[in-house]
């Protein structure tokens, strides 16, 4: 026992901040700005200590909490992390702080409830993390829509309402087909733990199923082509804080499902059916990127990029059966689970930091078109230098976050077939022309018009927030082993189970 | 050798540019110049010790300075391997490096960015340093793209000049198809030999040979070796401007002259050069990749060169030569003559950073004027940048005992002692390329320098010539220009000097052909009498002579007659007008095409508003968020679920069987 749990600390001390925060009521701004840093820092710092007592060479779930929770239906309250949920928590506590930092002026209306939201939403999301209990993640993963509902449709741009629905609908359906899935594993297992359903035999229909189901949840989180159009909208109409969580860790809700359920829990029907997920995967990388080209909107563009860019994390998920096929080993398909992994944690960073950039902007122009801008490094020359460096890292650049998990899904790919390598590594090429075309027409050029020419740079809490988010992504492009080794051992371990049939033997 | 010092030679630059960059304006211009200027010295004295314990028979060094990443018990590092390759293209990046940041002191005097502009040199100078020393394709990549994005920053230095930002773009896009084959040849060889080391990879290339890779419909395949050095080709056209891919290369100087002359003409430009060098023992097992070479190398050095004779701009002939002459290189690779390439290289980098730099001195002299026909006899009113630009035009085309004349005699002879499929070809190309080398290089020293002065008002008002914070960069690049060749030629091609670090098959080695025929660098001198590229570039200069001073209306006079090849050549064969009316607007076109089309007519008209009947439905209900009352009943909501979990949590039974 480690004297307090500390997982349950992570998940109700925000929440708790949250709704200390919807008590105290919108007087008092000040204090419920400071308030919700102060939680959010708190719970980051809480999250600290997780990596010093966590064990690398095992694969099991560590920081273990147990409580019987509904026990009609077999559900506990069950906690604990592995080394793909380790680096995904201590991305939401590290991304909540500068959402906090971010509204800090700018929010007017219901400051207090808007932060309770965040921090609700935190505590939430670190609950899907968690989650080892299928019935407390599927309601931590469905609770945590509420906050973001609300974040979008009260804060939200003009569209809000259509943004919100469209967002509603698509992963209303998903959930749905996840939940029946689930109920019926629970059926098959007699309870809801998450591990029970990994080790649970299945033929292959049932497995057909159930992946489909699974799929359909999870791709429309990511979100992959063709679930995605939800996401320019959404990404549109919401606040900027809104936007980042949205970018930074609830799309990584969808890669989390894809590599805690859908490969673990049916192996064989992921490979029968591994060519869906990787040829929609690479349609993502190569029709978004055109796509994304042609983007007049900065908050449309990056969310198109956010599709690409996740596009890889799909791949490289699912790379192992043809790496199998095509070489007769599983040599290579780690290189694939380990960059889809690293490029969550990076486009988590990168995209949120996009997303504070333009809210940058369009908290003095009141604009996202990119038309309305122009040689804004002229009069902001220390936010063109921070814009200039996430755009080269969201192009891929080595150095950078951007580019460890794209490199290690390519060369995993090409070890699958010379054609996913190749079509993969167009974002190259798409990746820096959507990006650096977007840079060219807003930072850079002269001076554009008065309104440009008014700008005024980064305020001291602005450029503290980019500067964490760019030593950040500096930090894990120069040196990424850390990270990748936190994973290994879940990550042999995810291989071993995807690798082992589960049909039953008749 | 000392890991430390090693380790001191990129990170003094990056250690200048982080403080220059990052606190510029605390420490102020000079200290930000001195700052900078030191980090490269020290780099470069300590490039050339390593240099020299090397030529004093001191062991190479391959070892590992970081692990960046282990996966899948692949170990991508960052390390270092200095054998003599690598430590003379060490000296050759510092050296040069070190003259261009001096004479940027006075360059870049009145500029605003001046501190910037010392942080960007100083950090490409650290680029460069991590490619060159890198043992391994990881740590190349990270240079490769670092030198990219660093040329990116640089030639849209003027940020407000669209040509200058249009050109930066261009620059990083073109390269990055360059890289697209790049990476896709490094995922080829971590295919084949399990390791992204050097090592390891050389010493499997005869095992990758026997591999073949189905990359299309066809049963044989391609051999797996052909593939992936083509791959890797492909990022050596992309940086080392091959035609195709060279169109970003004259647009890039849009970007400050010592830039140009650094980075887009002695190092950036060459490292694709270095790189297929450096991989000699995958390109030595493939004759069809190097034929591909031979002849990419060949087109680029003949028809480049042409465009170099239409060109006004002073620096823009500069850069069509560094496109002719980085030709040069890609034909010696191509015939196996690896050391002959990078010995070209090397004498390249000097009188080439020196043109660069004097054009830059009748630049800032003109005050900013760069169309040489409003110069002219200039050589009495800035002596020093004419002699030295002398210098370099009579290096540059091969006049003998000069340092290019030992250098590109030696391509051209490899070139002819090789049997390769397309070594006729370039044969062809390399020679007529010193008629067109030389006519394009005296044209542009008789128009600047001779004749009657041509100045406008603007330019004889303000002209004055350059300090010697300028000049001196001019004189000790000249030295080199003008001497390494005849006092390296011998050991470097012919006395094994690059030993197991460039590795030829006997059966190719043509370089040891050429070699039997030498007798000492002065006696190979008197022999060029013998051989036609000599007389060739005497054609050129006397052509040159003719048509600039003695009978400029005859010019005029071809120019309309030909005019069909004039607009060709002025067009530049239209590879620009074909990358924007075609590639751009296709992709421009497909973009919107998908956008308007697949996302929002299909996936959302006819999907998503499928189901209309629900949405208008549920639209309803939401709508109240509009109306402000339901934000407050859905957190009411959240509260409740807290409190029905909580209740559920502690209510309920006790821990239940722990896990």
């Amino acid at each position: 026992m480690h004297g307090i749990d500390i997982l349950s600390l992570l998940i109700w001390l925000p929440i708790g901040g949250g709704l200390a925060l919807l008590a105290l009521g919108d007087g008092n701004a000040r204090l419920a700005r400071w308030l919700a840093l102060l939680v959010a820092f708190a719970t980051f710092v809480l999250c600290l200590p997780l990596w010093q007592g966590f064990d690398t060479a095992t694969a099991s779930f560590q920081y273990v909490e147990r409580l019987s929770w509904i026990s009609q239906l077999h559900a506990d309250y069950h906690l604990g992390v592995d080394g793909i949920s380790l680096p995904l928590i201590q991305l939401t506590t590290f991304m909540t702080v500068p959402v906090i930092i971010a509204g800090w002026s700018v929010v007017e209306k219901r400051p207090a409830q808007y932060y309770a939201a965040f921090l609700i939403l935190e505590g939430l999301m670190i609950g899907v993390f968690c989650a080892l209990d299928a019935l407390l993640f599927y309601f931590f993963w469905e609770a945590m829509l509420i906050p973001m509902f609300l974040i979008i449709g009260i804060w939200g741009g003009p569209r809000r309402v259509y943004a919100t629905l469209k967002f509603f609908l698509y992963t209303f359906l998903g959930s749905v087909l996840m939940l029946v899935a689930l109920i019926y594993l629970y059926l098959a297992a007699g309870d809801y733990t998450i591990s029970g359903f990994q080790s649970l035999p299945l033929t292959l229909i049932e497995q057909r199923w159930i992946f489909l189901a699974f799929l359909v949840a999870f791709a429309v989180k990511v979100p992959m082509w063709p679930v995605h159009t939800w996401l320019p909208d959404a990404h549109v109409e919401a606040p900027t804080g809104g936007s980042v969580i949205l970018a930074a860790i609830m799309l990584k809700m969808g890669g989390y499902g894809l590599l805690r359920f859908s490969l673990p829990i049916t192996p064989d029907a992921s490979r029968e059916l591994d060519w869906l997920v990787i040829g929609l995967s690479l349609i993502a990388v190569v029709y978004i990127g055109f796509v994304a080209l042609m983007q007049s909107d900065m908050k449309k563009l990056i969310a198109y990029s956010s599709v690409a860019h996740m596009g890889f994390v799909t791949l490289g998920a699912f790379l192992a059966f043809d790496i199998q096929a095509s070489t007769g080993a599983l040599a290579g398909a780690v290189n694939g689970l380990d960059g889809a992994m690293v490029q969550m944690i990076s486009h988590g960073l990168i995209s949120g930091a996009l997303f504070l950039c333009i809210g940058v902007m369009y908290d003095r122009l009141h604009s996202r078109e990119i038309s309305a801008y122009g040689g804004v490094i002229n009069v902001m020359p220390k936010f063109g230098a921070f814009m200039v460096l996430f755009a080269l890292a969201n192009s891929g650049l080595p150095g950078t976050s951007g580019f460890v998990g794209e490199f290690l899904v390519i060369l995993a790919a090409f070890k699958a077939n010379f054609w996913y390598a190749f079509l993969a590594a167009t974002t190259l090429i798409l990746g820096a022309a959507y990006t650096l075309w977007l840079v060219k027409r807003v930072i850079f050029g002269p001076v554009a018009n008065d309104q440009v020419a008014a700008m005024k740079d980064l305020n001291g809490r602005e450029f503290l927030v980019l500067a964490m988010l760019a030593l950040a992504v500096l930090a894990l492009g120069l040196w990424p082993a850390p990270l990748v080794q936190t994973m290994e051992a879940t990550v042999q371990h995810l291989l071993q189970q995807l690798s082992l049939s589960k049909i039953p033997a008749v | 050798m000392n890991p430390n010092l090693l380790l001191a030679i990129p990170m003094l630059p990056l250690a200048a540019a982080i403080i220059a960059g990052l606190g510029g304006r605390l420490i102020g211009r000079t200290a930000s110049a001195l700052l900078a200027i030191a980090g490269v010295a020290g780099a470069c004295l300590l490039s050339v010790q390593v240099l020299s314990a090397l030529l004093h028979g001191a062991a190479s060094y391959n070892a590992t300075v970081y692990t960046w990443l282990l996966s899948d018990g692949v170990n991508m590092q960052v390390g270092f391997l200095i054998d003599r390759l690598s430590a003379l293209m060490m000296v050759v990046v510092t050296f040069v490096s070190l003259c261009v940041h001096v004479y940027t002191i006075g360059y870049m005097h009145d500029d605003d960015g001046f501190q910037r502009f010392f942080a960007y040199i100083a950090l490409f100078t650290f680029a460069m340093l991590m490619l060159v020393m890198s043992n391994n394709f990881l740590q190349l990549f990270f240079g490769w793209e670092a030198v990219g994005v660093v040329s990116y920053l640089l030639i849209g230095f003027w940020y407000t000049r669209p040509s200058a930002i249009f050109a930066n773009l261009k620059a990083f896009l073109v390269n990055r198809v360059g890289d697209f084959g790049f990476l896709l040849g490094i995922a080829g060889v971590l295919y084949y030999t399990g390791s992204l080391d050097y090592q390891v990879a050389f010493d499997q290339a005869p095992q990758i040979a026997t591999h073949t890779l189905h990359i299309a419909g066809t049963a044989a395949g391609w051999p797996a070796i052909t593939v992936i050095c083509i791959c890797l080709f492909i990022g050596a056209m992309g940086k080392s401007a091959q035609v195709p891919l060279h169109v970003w290369l004259p647009d890039s100087m849009e970007g400050p002259t010592p830039i140009s002359a650094l980075i887009h003409a002695a190092t950036m430009v060459t490292a694709g050069i270095f790189m297929v060098a450096r991989m000699s023992p995958l390109f030595e097992q493939s004759d069809t990749a190097l034929s591909f070479v031979l002849v990419i190398g060949a087109t680029t050095a003949l028809f480049m060169g042409f465009l170099g004779i239409v060109n006004n701009d002073i620096k823009r002939v500069v850069a069509y030569s560094t496109l002719s002459q980085l030709g040069y290189m890609t034909v010696a690779l191509g015939a196996s003559a690896y050391s002959v390439a990078i010995f070209h290289l090397m004498t390249h980098a000097f009188f080439k950073a020196l043109l660069f730099l004097a054009a830059g001195a009748v630049i800032i002299a003109m005050h900013h004027e760069q169309d040489m026909r409003k110069m002219g006899g200039l050589r009495h009113r800035m002596p020093v940048t004419y002699w030295t630009s002398l210098i370099g035009a009579l290096a540059l085309i091969g006049t003998p005992f000069f340092s290019g004349f030992y250098s590109k005699d030696a391509l051209i002879e490899a070139v002819h002692a090789s049997h390769r499929w397309g070594s006729g070809y370039a044969y062809f190309c390399v020679t007529a390329g010193v008629f067109v080398t030389a006519f394009y290089t005296f044209r542009m020293i008789f128009m600047t320098f001779h004749g009657e002065s041509r100045l406008d008002h603007h330019a004889e008002e303000h002209f004055h010539d350059v300090g010697w914070n300028m000049k001196g960069p001019l004189v000790a690049l000249a030295i080199p220009s003008l001497l390494i060749g005849y006092f390296t030629v011998g050991p470097e091609l012919f006395g094994g000097y690059f030993g197991s670090s460039i590795r030829v098959l006997d059966a190719n080695d043509v370089v040891a052909e050429v070699g039997r025929d030498f007798h000492g660098a002065a006696s190979f001198a008197e022999h060029s009498v013998l051989h036609l590229p000599l007389w060739l570039a005497l054609l050129g200069v006397l052509s040159a002579w003719h048509f600039v001073l003695r009978r400029p209306q005859q010019a005029t006079a071809i120019q309309e007659r030909f005019g069909w090849l004039y607009r060709l050549l002025v067009n530049k064969y239209y590879f620009d007008w074909f990358n924007e009316n075609v590639l751009a607007r296709a992709s421009r076109g497909l973009g919107l095409a998908l956008w308007k089309g697949g996302d929002q007519a299909v996936i959302d008209g006819v999907i998503v508003d499928g189901s209309a009947g629900a949405v208008g439905w549920i639209a309803g209900r939401v709508r109240l968020i509009q109306s402000g009352f339901l934000y407050s009943y859905a957190f009411w909501m959240i509260v409740g679920l807290v409190l029905i979990l909580g209740w559920l949590l502690f209510a309920g039974a006790g821990p239940a069987a722990q896990s």
